[in-house]
């Protein structure tokens, strides 16, 4: 049996998105920006597409969603325009964001900082979770822009947006969030945390890969990363994939329906849930973060004397796909980020595995996956030296 | 960068036959026990390296002959990734029916190539490299408790490179004899820093005592303080010659020329001239003047008056010198 639990890296494309998309490579295939009418033949699709978008996050109509490639050019235009509009133009010279946000956002603030922008970057608790109080503590007047994901990619910590959208609110502040994780797995509400801008990738939500979204509200500036065309009203440059386009609304809508969330938070977090339990069991466990506040579709567990990457290799054997950011299976070699930046056991650091599921995943699959799990466990920790002779007590949790 | 740099590939479609083999099924993975190394007539060796806190540990066993130093019997416990599996289990193999004195001899570079599947093809990524360095110096740690010496008296040199195994010395004397200028040059000479790359600079995925970055910058000032040394040493024994001056015996010297040979005719006619630069373009030492005076906007100072300054100089102090007026 082969079954699919890294869902936080990329989904399956949803049948119905799939079969929406399929027109616009052979038969309704012209340039959208055409006047004729293989161009204008797109644009129904194109229209309900983007109304798709806009319910899923809701956006009010006088906002903007630029289509993008990814949530990364969307994380770069926004960090990146910000500078450009805010800083170089401006006397404000500083970005606040987290120590455990995607390489989108902490290497794009990396690169800023080697054009002299100051960034704060905030550690986490010990849950992993950011507090909106330090965002409050570490704003200052030359404080250009907040950025703070919505939900972290290796935990699944849901950070307390709505609070930090009322303090950035009450700075004057604008307050970006990177809601690539969040989006189809618990309910996104823009006009609910007074968010400025917000990111999304297609395929994190079963659409196709290439394609994401920046939504910005009304007034808020943003500076191209794109020029040469006047397609998305100007604010991004470059002829729109239509295909991908209609596959992400489509997956938007089949993603954030009530009835959808609704799935993903009784059964999907069902199976995640006997999943993590049976892991559980065995000893010298424990779920990264812990238990509480998580999307319903992930845990990152630390198994005890099993580094990640031969955790991965093992359940790869007897056909699991999972993922690890700890050291080994990288290609920078270093320790797993976010499980440092909270402050965890670095003897835990290298053990990480995250599972994360979707609603494609059945209770079979699980029950299969909790027995190759306890195989490769029984079988790295029979080579293990360091759980062999340094076995400490049984933990269920930070 | 490269058109197959551009897409990346899983690291372990680069894993070799024998290191997938020896990850799935280690033969020589488990303990020995004393009762064991007893019934064998041998003595039980157990060594620790790394931790599992920097993502590597390993526990090597031996059972060792006391009256041959020969390593009968060898096993290994190891946290790690595949490759450090493999690696362990290749290296506990590698031990078995050597002395101990043998057995210390077995380098990094030794555990990556009994794993390859072919002499030409690196068993390994060159990121995964250091997984075969910690088993080898696990080697020189059961040596140490072995023969009760501290673990450093096995390495001879300063070893910068640990996957590549080249030393400080190394390093240093192919610098200096090749007159290298960057760590670049260093890689292309030596193979140090081509693989894990954290001997290059601070930041890799391991903490050096020394980096390849602040070698070649000591190196490079020895060999400048060498140099000044040298053309010291040369001045106070009369035997300075022109190559083997600094840049500033090299001005005084031509300015001493120049005073006495050349500035006398320049001043009579109301002119003179000044020294820019000089720079080694060899064979050839490239002396840039500027005319002063009259002797700035003279035609001769093209031709004529060049040729006298250039002929003079070669005459007096060294052929290969060339006058470049600005």
């Amino acid at each position: 049996m082969e079954v699919y639990l890294d869902n936080n890296a990329t989904t399956v494309v949803d049948p119905k998105a799939y079969e929406e998309m399929k027109p616009f490579f052979c038969d309704i295939y012209g340039n959208p920006n055409s006047l004729h009418k293989f161009g204008a033949g797109t644009h129904p699709k194109m229209v309900e597409a983007l109304d798709f978008l806009y319910e899923g996050i809701n956006a009010a109509d006088e906002d903007d969603i630029i289509v993008t490639a990814n949530a990364t050019e969307s994380n770069n235009t926004v960090i990146k325009g910000i500078w450009i509009d805010k800083i170089l133009n401006g006397n404000k010279n500083h970005i606040i964001t987290s120590e455990v946000e995607h390489p989108t956002i902490t290497a794009t603030c990396k690169f800023l900082e080697t054009q002299g922008v100051s960034v704060t970057y905030l550690p986490v608790n010990e849950q992993g979770v950011l507090e909106a109080s330090q965002v409050k503590e570490f704003i200052k007047d030359e404080t250009a822009l907040v950025s703070i994901m919505w939900a972290n990619n290796e935990t699944g910590k849901i950070f307390p947006i709505k609070e930090i959208g009322q303090i950035c609110k009450e700075a004057g502040v604008a307050f970006h969030s990177d809601a690539t994780q969040a989006i189809g797995k618990i309910p996104v509400d823009v006009q609910d945390c007074n968010l400025n801008y917000l990111s999304f990738s297609a395929h994190k939500f079963h659409g196709p890969k290439g394609v994401g979204g920046l939504y910005v509200k009304k007034g808020s500036e943003i500076t191209p990363l794109l020029h040469g065309g006047e397609q998305m009203g100007g604010k991004r440059a470059g002829t729109v994939d239509v295909a991908s386009m209609v596959g992400m609304g489509w997956a938007m809508h089949l993603a954030t329906s009530t009835m959808a969330l609704a799935y993903e938070k009784n059964h999907v977090s069902k199976l995640r849930d006997k999943l993590e339990d049976a892991i559980l069991e065995l000893p010298e466990t424990i779920v990264i973060g812990g238990k509480d506040n998580r999307t319903p579709n992930t845990t990152l567990i630390s198994i005890r004397g099993v580094e990640g990457e031969s955790m991965l290799w093992d359940l790869n054997q007897q056909g699991i796909g999972a993922s690890t950011g700890s050291a080994c299976a990288s290609e920078d070699l270093e320790a797993n980020p976010v499980m440092n930046a909270f402050g965890s056991d670095s003897e835990l650091a290298h053990t990480g595995v995250r599972f994360s599921l979707s609603r494609f995943n059945t209770e079979e699959q699980i029950d299969y996956a909790i027995q190759a799990v306890k195989n490769a466990v029984t079988r790295l920790r029979a080579i293990s030296s360091s759980y062999a002779y340094a076995p400490k007590s049984h933990h269920s949790g930070l | 960068m490269a058109k197959n740099d551009l897409i990346s590939g899983s690291i372990w479609d680069e894993y070799s036959n024998q290191v997938v083999n020896r990850m799935n099924n280690p033969q020589h993975q488990g303990e020995i026990t004393e009762e064991r190394a007893k019934e064998l007539g041998t003595k039980l060796i157990v060594a620790d390296f790394g931790a599992e806190s920097c993502g590597d540990a390993v526990r090597l066993y031996w059972a060792v002959n006391e009256k041959t130093d020969e390593i009968v019997e060898s096993k290994f416990k190891s946290f790690g990734c595949g490759t450090a599996i493999a690696s362990s289990d290749v290296m506990a193999e590698l031990c078995v029916g050597k002395t101990v004195d043998e057995a210390v001899k077995i380098t990094n570079i030794d555990v990556e190539k009994a794993l390859r599947d072919n002499p030409d093809t690196p068993a390994v990524p060159p990121q995964k490299m250091h997984c075969s360095v910690m088993a080898y110096d696990v080697i020189k740690k059961a040596a140490s408790e072995y023969k009760g010496v501290d673990m450093e008296s096995f390495e001879n040199e300063v070893i910068v490179c640990e996957c590549a195994r080249v030393s400080l010395g190394t390093i240093q004397e192919v610098i200096k004899l090749n007159d290298l200028k960057t760590v670049e040059q260093i890689t292309d000479y030596t193979k140090a820093g081509a693989f894990c790359k954290s001997c290059i600079k601070p930041g890799g995925h391991e903490d050096k005592d020394i980096y390849l970055v602040d070698i070649l910058k000591d190196t490079r000032a020895l060999m400048e303080e060498e140099k000044m040394k040298e053309a010291a040493d040369a001045s106070e024994n009369g035997e300075l010659t022109f190559d083997k001056m600094t840049l500033v015996q090299r001005i005084k010297k031509i300015d001493s020329v120049l005073d006495e040979d050349i500035r006398p005719m320049l001043v009579m006619d109301g002119g003179n001239m000044e020294i820019i630069d000089i720079k080694d373009n060899i064979p050839h030492y490239d002396l840039y003047i500027r005319y002063l005076g009259s002797c700035s906007g003279c035609s001769s100072g093209s031709s004529g008056t060049l040729y006298a300054i250039e002929s003079v100089l070669q005459q007096k102090i060294d052929e290969n010198i060339r006058v470049l007026p600005i």
